[in-house]
């Protein structure tokens, strides 16, 4: 199941979403989640729904990779769902036992899920059509100004873009560390809360000492490459519009003209 | 090229107050002296302080005592970091841990990223790298899908496009399969044969170093022995007493010559014992 | 004490669109107090395999039978099949997690149920049989050598008393000395406790000397099952998986094609040496 998460990771295709700008893409994002917050309808909805299908198609991303990427959300999604079909007071439609499901308890709960689904898928794409390398080049230009305010941002930068690429290997170990106690008779399963919570232990425990060390070898690797901030450093990639940028503009400036006339 | 003059390193551990606990001496009174274009493998135990060594090549480690140098240059002196670990890359044992970026050409321009090379350099510097390397087809690829051979070779390609002069591998094979093994070191032969490059190969695999310059043994922070393979690899149980060993073929010869059979002194591959024993049978 | 696996497939990302066979119709027999070697280039389906063994994968068609039990049945016991067939997998040392050595060691027996001073006796005993003295029990494991973490790690599988032991890579990274001892090791626990090893690895060397049985595993299907010395007389296809034979057998090989009158399987040292003298003299 670990295996399966694909959320944050790159999807190494060619496509015109790929070529783009990462500042583009990250205001983009930005905008596009905004739109979501100031929507207050599903006619709002609609639009970023067929915003996000856009992007998809253009980015050639399989649907079914793009769904996947919600599978680790599904749990909250259900448990903000539940909470507002439930607990949104107005005009009663259903009881059972204490609860009691109202009209608006419906709409809301759908307008609570759509809004959570396309915000996770929305900002999932980024990283998706972005590298690492990319994206984190991206934000260090958007955030660039805070350096003025001493903000490491080359620094944050470059952390973020290291632990998406250690995502996968931490969740690969995670899954052999686990298989391993499984062999020694662990049981992660069965038991109350607290007895499942101490199961953890003997699997979080070698996950980080085995983090330490690879921070540790991966540190030194970087030092012996001459990594040495961000001083100085030239980019292999570096930033530069296109023409694909100007139309991603103006199809944003779509979708902010929705934001406002949209109600 | 690399210089150790009478290096030492102390791994001092203190407790909690402070105070010295114990110190471990990791390197004891180390002199080496590295040719350019010289392909040099160290042999050692676990815990023989052979990796200590090899992370003073690039300064990631300075002497307590004695000094280091790089061409000239003393590693303790911090001007001279960035240049020396331009000029001596070093290979790591894990290949996940030391591969940075998520594509396979963007982390081989890190390293020229961090000494501020131009853009378009660092692209052809890229191109030439993975092909020296034989990586060029697997360039827009994430490295999770690559095999550890091939993990390997990026690595090497990161520290190549850096134009080092001399690439310290601290046991690049450890983790890897036989095929894996053999790709990584048929690459730095031909980095060492063509392109000049001076090789430190740091390994427990005996067979790997065959074919090296110069052979340095080393036990308990000490150079114990030092030379050809074919000098080094005669003292069989010399090397069984520092927990290491000599290829098969070796030691099937030395057995042989125990016996009473007219060998040359030191055999080390299979063509070679073969045309001894087939030499002996024709007389 | 027998396991038998029946045409097992398994496949990776099952129902997408990446799914790949890992495991193809694979069968085999592990009968009582064999010492097995399973070689195969990373990523040919040997770790699979063997995850099979003790229950920690599913197969996705086939049975598997442990003493003619089903293990895919509703009523098996996994925990039974879990502690009978012991698997250390690679870098064992890195799955310590207590805060001493013993505790350690005593965290399978303790998840198989067995009272604590059964369970202490089976540690220490471990402990003893890889041989970790008696002054390190109360040690932190994170303080030991790397060697010396890596025998604990085996006396934490070892302590649970199995009858098969299924070990991937256990040498890997030690140095020469430290990788002949940890095999004696094995050896010894062999002869003297009659448990089953199987042995994977990436030395031809080694399973070369200890494995009776050698299982080569590629592109998911097992392409040989025989003694070590039959397999490797097919050195051609050996290297076209990404697998080598020892340097002995090669060196014997080509003596023989020389016109040398030598045994060609030769698999250690000391036979080719023995070989070697018997045909010039």
């Amino acid at each position: 199941m670990l295996r399966d998460m694909t959320i944050g990771q790159y999807y190494p295709v060619e496509s015109p979403i790929h070529r783009l700008d990462p500042r583009t893409k990250f205001l983009g994002t930005i905008i596009y989640v905004v739109s979501l917050f100031l929507f207050k309808t599903f006619w709002g909805f609609l639009l970023a729904g067929g915003f996000l299908v856009m992007v998809t198609i253009l980015a050639h991303i399989p649907p079914k990779y793009v769904l996947k990427g919600m599978r680790p959300m599904l749990f909250l999604l259900l448990f903000m769902m539940i909470f507002n079909l439930l607990l949104t007071p107005g005009e009663v439609i259903g009881e059972w036992w204490i609860f009691s499901v109202t009209k608006e308890g419906i709409y809301a709960a759908l307008f609570m899920g759509l809004r959570l689904a396309l915000l996770v898928l929305g900002s999932s794409l980024m990283t998706y059509t972005t590298t690492p390398n990319k994206l984190t080049s991206g934000m260090e230009s958007v955030f660039g100004f805070l350096k003025v305010f001493k903000v490491p941002v080359h620094e944050m930068a470059m952390m973020i873009s290291i632990a998406l690429r250690f995502i996968p290997i931490l969740l690969e170990e995670t899954n052999k560390i686990m298989k391993a106690q499984q062999a020694r008779g662990a049981d992660f399963e069965s038991g109350g809360p607290i007895k499942r919570a101490k199961a953890l232990i003997p699997i979080l425990v070698p996950l980080f000492v085995s983090s330490f060390r690879r921070a540790g070898e991966l540190a030194e690797a970087m030092e012996a490459r001459c990594y040495h901030g961000g001083d100085g450093r030239t980019k292999m990639k570096p930033l530069k519009y296109h023409k694909g940028d100007l139309i991603a503009y103006i199809l944003l400036a779509g979708l902010v003209a929705g934001c406002i006339f949209i109600p | 090229m690399v210089n150790f003059d009478k290096v030492t390193f102390e791994y001092i551990r203190r407790d909690e107050e402070g105070n010295v606990e114990s110190i471990n001496k990791a390197l004891d009174g180390i002199d080496l002296d590295v040719k350019k274009g010289d392909f040099i493998a160290i042999l050692g135990a676990n815990g023989s302080g052979k990796s200590t060594l090899a992370r003073h090549i690039n300064a990631l480690l300075t002497p307590t005592e004695g000094t280091v140098y790089i061409e000239e240059m003393d590693t303790k002196d911090e001007d001279n970091l960035l240049n020396i670990r331009q000029k001596t890359g070093m290979v790591f044992q894990n290949p996940d841990n030391q591969i940075i970026a998520s594509l396979v050409e963007e982390d081989v321009g890190f390293g020229p990223e961090n000494i501020g090379i131009p853009t378009k350099e660092i692209w052809e510097r890229v191109a030439f790298a993975l092909e020296k390397v034989g990586m060029t087809a697997y360039r827009e690829k994430s490295p999770n899908n690559l095999s550890g051979g091939q993990k390997q070779r990026v690595a090497i390609a990161g520290i190549l496009a850096m134009k080092p002069e001399c690439i310290v591998l601290d046991e690049p094979t450890a983790m890897l399969d036989p095929k894996g093994r053999r790709e990584v070191i048929e690459t730095i032969t031909e980095l060492n044969k063509k392109e000049g490059i001076t090789i430190i190969l740091i390994t427990h695999y005996m067979t790997e170093v065959v074919g090296a310059d110069k052979v340095y043994v080393m036990n308990g922070g000490n150079v114990k022995l030092s030379g050809t393979p074919r000098e080094i690899f005669k003292e069989v149980d010399l090397l069984k007493e520092y927990k290491l060993d000599v290829p098969q073929v070796t030691e099937i010869a030395h057995r042989l010559r125990q016996q009473g059979i007219q060998l040359p002194d030191c055999i080390l591959t299979v063509d070679e014992l073969v045309a001894a024993l087939g030499a002996g049978i024709c007389l | 004490m027998s396991l038998i696996l029946d045409k097992i497939n398994y496949y990776y990302g099952k129902g997408t669109a990446f799914e790949s066979a890992a495991l193809k119709n694979i069968s085999l027999a592990i009968p009582d107090g064999e010492f097995i070697g399973i070689i195969g280039h990373t990523g040919s389906g040997k770790s699979t395999l063997i995850q099979h063994m003790n229950g920690l994968i599913k197969a996705d068609s086939g049975s598997i039978y442990y003493n003619g039990k089903d293990i895919y049945d509703k009523d098996f016991k996994m925990t039974d099949l879990r502690r009978k067939v012991g698997l250390v997998f690679q870098y064992p040392e890195h799955q310590l997690f207590e805060a001493t050595v013993i505790k350690d060691v005593l965290f399978g027996p303790t998840n198989m149920g067995m009272d604590k001073l059964k369970a202490e006796l089976a540690a220490y005993g471990a402990l003893k049989a890889v041989g970790i003295g008696d002054d390190l029990i109360d040690a932190s494991p994170f303080e030991l050598s790397g060697g010396q973490k890596r025998r604990v790690a085996i006396a934490g599988v070892l302590a649970m008393s199995p009858e098969i032991l299924v070990l991937d890579e256990p040498t890997a990274g030690l140095d020469p000395a430290g990788r002949t001892e940890l095999l004696n090791l094995l050896k010894e626990i062999h002869e003297t406790k009659g448990i089953t090893v199987i042995l994977v690895s990436h030395s031809m060397e080694d399973v070369a000397e200890y494995a009776e049985r050698l299982i080569v595993i590629d592109e998911g299907e097992i392409k040989y099952d025989d003694e070590p010395r039959k397999v490797f007389a097919h050195a051609d296809e050996l290297r076209k998986m990404g697998l080598e034979i020892p340097q002995c057998t090669e060196l014997m090989g080509k003596l023989a094609d020389a016109g040398l009158n030598v045994d060609r399987s030769c698999l250690t040292v000391e036979e080719a040496v023995n070989s070697i003298i018997g045909a010039i003299s």
